[in-house]
């Protein structure tokens, strides 16, 4: 029963400051409630046992791509409201249509049941161990191509990043 | 055992799918790129925990694996699209995406 608990308050609070990214007038507060989104994810790792992800989302979410994010909104000192907003009916017809697309959703999963095979927070295939396993005998090839796309994406971004005309 | 069977997978779905709809409308109506760029960070964020979700409740580590190389991914396309945005800050002076129309017509 506790865990429940949890889940709805981990859902409650990502929802929340999920609402809040898009609600705040300054881009360091959305950039604020989106970590706060990221961590309550994290927790729902954590309730599912999947302990090497929940590790993982920490650090590159909160840590690394936060910090890019609050660097770039410090150093080009974008931290005003926003002067030219939207029109009100654009804003109406895309909430409408965000909304549509929930319903659509939900009324899609609703009543949808998997048989459950394993219970989360029984399940080992989360531990750091197991995932290793599977990760450098499984799926070798896309692990070390991946290095390769951090390569890549570095090499672009001090390319994109660099003081001279290109 | 049952006590911990009470969370339904169905629940997951709910939340997942409202994540991504807070994604969706954040993208329609922003126009400042930073901003947008977080919305999809969001969307790509509820589609993990689905992923992990499912991965956990079928007792199959392939969907959590898909999870990492998905932030691997994401973590990439960041750090390309924030040296992108600045820029457009350099060129521009503003990084409202209403201003990028030269390849509109």
């Amino acid at each position: 029963m506790f865990t429940n608990y949890i889940f709805y308050f981990l859902s409650i609070l990502a929802l929340y400051s999920g609402v809040m990214v898009l609600l705040s007038k300054k881009p360091i507060h959305s950039v604020l409630y989106l970590t706060m989104t990221f961590f309550a994810i994290g927790g729902h790792y954590i309730l599912l046992n999947a302990q090497f992800l929940a590790i993982v989302h920490i650090i590159v979410y909160a840590g690394a791509i936060m910090v890019l994010f609050l660097f770039t909104v410090m150093l080009l000192n974008l931290n005003k409201e926003d002067s030219s907003p939207k029109h009100i009916w654009v804003k109406a017809a895309a909430i409408i249509a965000g909304f549509m697309l929930g319903m659509i959703l939900i009324g899609v999963f609703r009543g949808y049941d998997l048989q459950i095979v394993q219970q989360p927070m029984e399940s080992q295939i989360g531990l750091v161990k197991q995932l290793g396993r599977v990760l450098y005998k499984d799926y070798m090839l896309p692990f070390e191509v991946s290095s390769i796309l951090f390569l890549t994406a570095m090499v672009g971004a001090v390319l994109l990043g660099k003081k001279e005309q290109i | 055992m049952t006590a911990l069977s009470s969370i339904p997978i169905s629940h997951y779905l709910i939340l997942c799918s409202l994540l991504f709809c807070i994604g969706v409308v954040g993208v329609l109506i922003k126009r400042n790129a930073l901003l947008i760029l977080m919305s999809v960070e969001l969307m790509i964020n509820s589609i993990n925990l689905l992923l992990a979700a499912f991965s956990a409740y079928s007792n199959d580590p392939a969907g959590q694996i898909f999870v990492f190389f998905i932030m691997v991914v994401a973590a990439a396309e960041v750090a390309i699209g924030l040296a992108i945005i600045v820029l457009i800050y350099k060129t521009t002076g503003s990084i409202d995406i209403d201003v990028l129309n030269k390849l509109k017509w």
